[in-house]
């Protein structure tokens, strides 16, 4: 039933998490089996996937079948919901995360994301915002400076902001918002970042530049992205994941691949519907 | 016409609109944005299509606006339900008794008013107009009561102050038969021991509160529905209950002597539930995306209450505490057993009586001197105010503030803040 990207997974070098966050090389994932529950009911069922270092998967399908659940997997964040429950692995270049003595905080470091709404800390100012989660996980950059125009540069939102760090969160607008959001799971320097359709809230223009920030941001951090739109998928990502949940049924991958054959020559009848938009 | 033949037919850089295609008969496209003047039939005015035009709006009205008819119809119901009630009272029954009467009258002019309103206007808009007539005079009936009460108070109070002596002495040099006894006696020692109780209550009881609601709201830890049920129900123990608690449980086994500590400990059971539901209501409110934006970011639990739950609901909670601070100030069954109340300046909480403006009210208000019921009114009056200040100080807090003051207004921040603050249930201080 489900299918693996066509690249065959690359070996993989093993490394164990060192713990330091000098420099954050792109990761990938392998999802192995990935199952998941709430409350008993079963809404994902074997998901075998590989999210290719440096590239931009796109997990695309209609509501309810699954992606965002499986996305959260991909962090441990579905273990944060009350009555959830998985099977299967998920491996940062070899290293299971759910794996023994594996911290759930260790992983998020690693693998970030970001969320449908934006949701900067509202007591906190910009730059405090930025630096969130270094804080959280008590260290502190060589340079915080560096690090605030660093990681904003990279969410795309330093020319804007550089004169009113000092503002908080609350005061930019939805748009500005989530790509502050965006520059705040990168200044912990993650290897993959996970966003969970991060441009459902906001409007065309916010929507275009963050997908401009999402390419830009790709060769340094892989990135797996649930989305909604069809042109958006096309536009960001380099491979796709079509999800399906049929009546009665948890949620499978029926295709994926390469966004351009998924695309252009689907191989499953209901992958053409659905990104031809016949979906029945 | 069909943009496809516009563009196909109209030579470039033209634009073709309806209209021109409409009027090519006549040479002069008109130009729609500005008002054409009547043609003149003999064509010896020019057309002055800029002059300027005063503009002239139509009067604004409300159509569910209360006319002057409402108000008649309204004031005709008081009017004449009071002089049938009159007649019906004093003359055909020889009733007696004001509030009675008043009661009549009010039943009355709500029969009146919905007649009145059925007769000029309609049924279903003289049941309206009657519930909403209800609706309105018990609001006002609450609000009369409540400035009824500050009223009365400032009045008995006020003339008699003599200020120096009120808030520098205490009631050692009382003389019973001294008509200007209020040069010689304050209430400094109930002002110093209310402070210390309630500062003392407030260290106490906040963290434990602050703590209780976390665990209720943040952690949901095993057996958190059984602790808000504790909580919920301890929130309505009588404050007496509170002070035999204390009294019972330290005085009597001689853990402590009567101290204000010990009147601050029996507080602190009055300040724990209040304080902790307000603080979790509070808490509640703050946007779920905020905790899993923290945890995504790697975070401890603990981290993500420290360092972004409270923080976003800071003000929340600095109103919680002041509203719980106002809820205790006033208690005086906790006290009687164990603050004792002294008429004697005592600073040192832990040791001995101490005394407290409640006491002070509730000892020498039943008193024959009319100087300590004065006193007593003096101290309900201080009392008052401090509690109104404590509210105005929760309202400040309760104000959302940016740093800088260059915040913009965002309308999704001020929904947020306005959920935190409006669902704060003030309760009603018993005693």
């Amino acid at each position: 039933m489900t299918t693996t990207l066509p690249a065959a997974p690359p070996p993989g070098h093993p490394q164990p998490f060192t713990g330091t966050y000098t420099l954050g090389e792109p990761g990938q994932i392998d999802a192995e089996g990935v199952c998941a529950w709430f409350s008993g009911r079963l809404v994902l069922e074997t998901v075998n996937l590989t999210m290719e270092k440096s590239k931009v998967t796109a997990l695309i399908g209609p509501s309810g079948c699954g992606k965002s659940t499986f996305l959260r997997i991909l962090n441990r964040m579905h273990e944060v919901v009350p009555g959830a429950q998985l099977a299967g692995s998920v491996k940062l270049d070899g290293m299971d995360i759910y794996g023994a003595g594996q911290r759930a905080m260790e992983t998020r470091r690693h693998i970030g994301m970001v969320f449908q709404k934006p949701n900067p800390f509202p007591a906190m100012t910009i730059a405090e915002n930025v630096l969130a989660g270094l804080k959280f996980s008590r260290i502190s950059p060589a340079s915080k400076d560096d690090l605030i125009e660093e990681s904003l540069t990279k969410g795309g939102l330093w020319n804007e902001v550089k004169d009113r760090l000092g503002e908080l969160g609350g005061a930019l607008s939805g748009g500005q918002q989530q790509r502050l959001c965006i520059a705040r799971s990168l200044a912990v320097k993650p290897r993959v970042l996970l966003m969970d359709e991060p441009c459902s809230a906001l409007d065309p223009t916010s929507t275009l530049r963050i997908e401009q920030t999402i390419k830009e941001i790709a060769d340094e951090v892989t990135v797996v992205i649930v989305t909604h739109n069809m042109q958006q998928a096309q536009r960001v990502s380099d491979y796709c994941a079509f999800f399906l949940a049929e009546e009665n049924q948890p949620g499978r991958v029926i295709e994926a691949g390469r966004t351009e054959l998924i695309f252009g020559e689907p191989t499953d009848q209901r992958t053409f519907d659905y990104v031809n938009g016949q979906f029945g | 016409m069909s943009p496809d033949s516009i563009s196909q037919t109209a030579p470039e850089g033209v634009l073709v609109t309806t209209t021109s295609a409409s009027t090519q008969s006549n040479p002069v496209v008109p130009d729609p944005r500005t008002p054409q003047p009547v043609p003149d039939p003999v064509g010896t005015v020019p057309p002055t299509p800029s002059a300027p035009r005063p503009r002239r709006l139509p009067t604004p009205i409300r159509p569910s606006a209360f006319g002057a008819q409402d108000v008649a119809v309204l004031v005709g119901a008081a009017v004449s339900s009071l002089c049938l009630v009159w007649i019906v009272f004093y003359q055909l029954t020889s009733l007696s008794g004001g509030l009675g009467f008043l009661i009549c009258w009010y039943l009355a002019f709500l029969g009146l008013t919905w007649f009145g309103t059925a007769q000029v206007i309609e049924r279903q808009v003289a049941t309206d107009r009657v519930v909403a007539t209800i609706v309105v005079s018990a609001a006002m009936l609450v609000v009369g009561i409540i400035v009824f009460i500050v009223a009365w108070v400032t009045y008995k109070a006020v003339p008699s102050i003599h200020w120096g002596p009120l808030f520098t002495k205490d009631q050692k040099y009382f003389q019973v038969a001294d008509p200007n006894a209020l040069n010689t006696v304050g209430i400094l020692h109930a002002i110093i021991g209310t402070f210390e109780q309630v500062a003392l209550a407030v260290l106490i009881g906040v963290p434990f509160a602050v703590a209780t609601a976390i665990y209720l709201n943040e952690v949901r830890g095993f057996g958190s529905r059984t602790v808000r049920t504790v909580v919920t129900a301890m929130s309505g123990t009588p404050s007496v209950v509170a002070g035999v608690f204390i009294y019972s449980m330290l005085i009597l086994t001689h853990v402590l002597s009567y101290s204000g500590f010990a009147a601050s400990l029996a507080l602190v059971v009055i300040l724990l539930p209040s304080v902790t539901r307000v603080v979790e209501e509070v808490l509640r409110v703050v946007p779920s995306g905020l905790r899993e934006a923290s945890q995504a970011l790697g975070a401890p639990e603990w981290r993500t209450v420290w360092s972004v739950v409270l923080p976003t609901a800071r003000s929340g909670v600095v109103t919680a505490v002041l509203l719980g601070i106002a809820r205790i100030v006033g208690e005086t069954a906790p006290l009687l057993f164990t603050a004792f109340g002294s008429q004697l300046i005592n600073w040192n909480a832990f040791s001995s009586d101490q005394g407290a403006l409640p006491l002070v009210i509730w000892s020498d208000v039943r008193q024959a001197q009319p100087v300590l019921i004065d006193l007593a009114f003096q101290a309900a009056f201080v009392l008052m105010v401090l509690v109104l200040i404590l509210f105005v100080l929760a309202r400040l807090f309760s104000r959302p503030k940016g740093k800088g003051g260059k915040r913009k207004a965002n309308q999704s921040e001020d929904d947020f803040m306005a959920r935190i603050f409006i669902p704060i249930p003030i309760e009603e201080r018993e005693s």
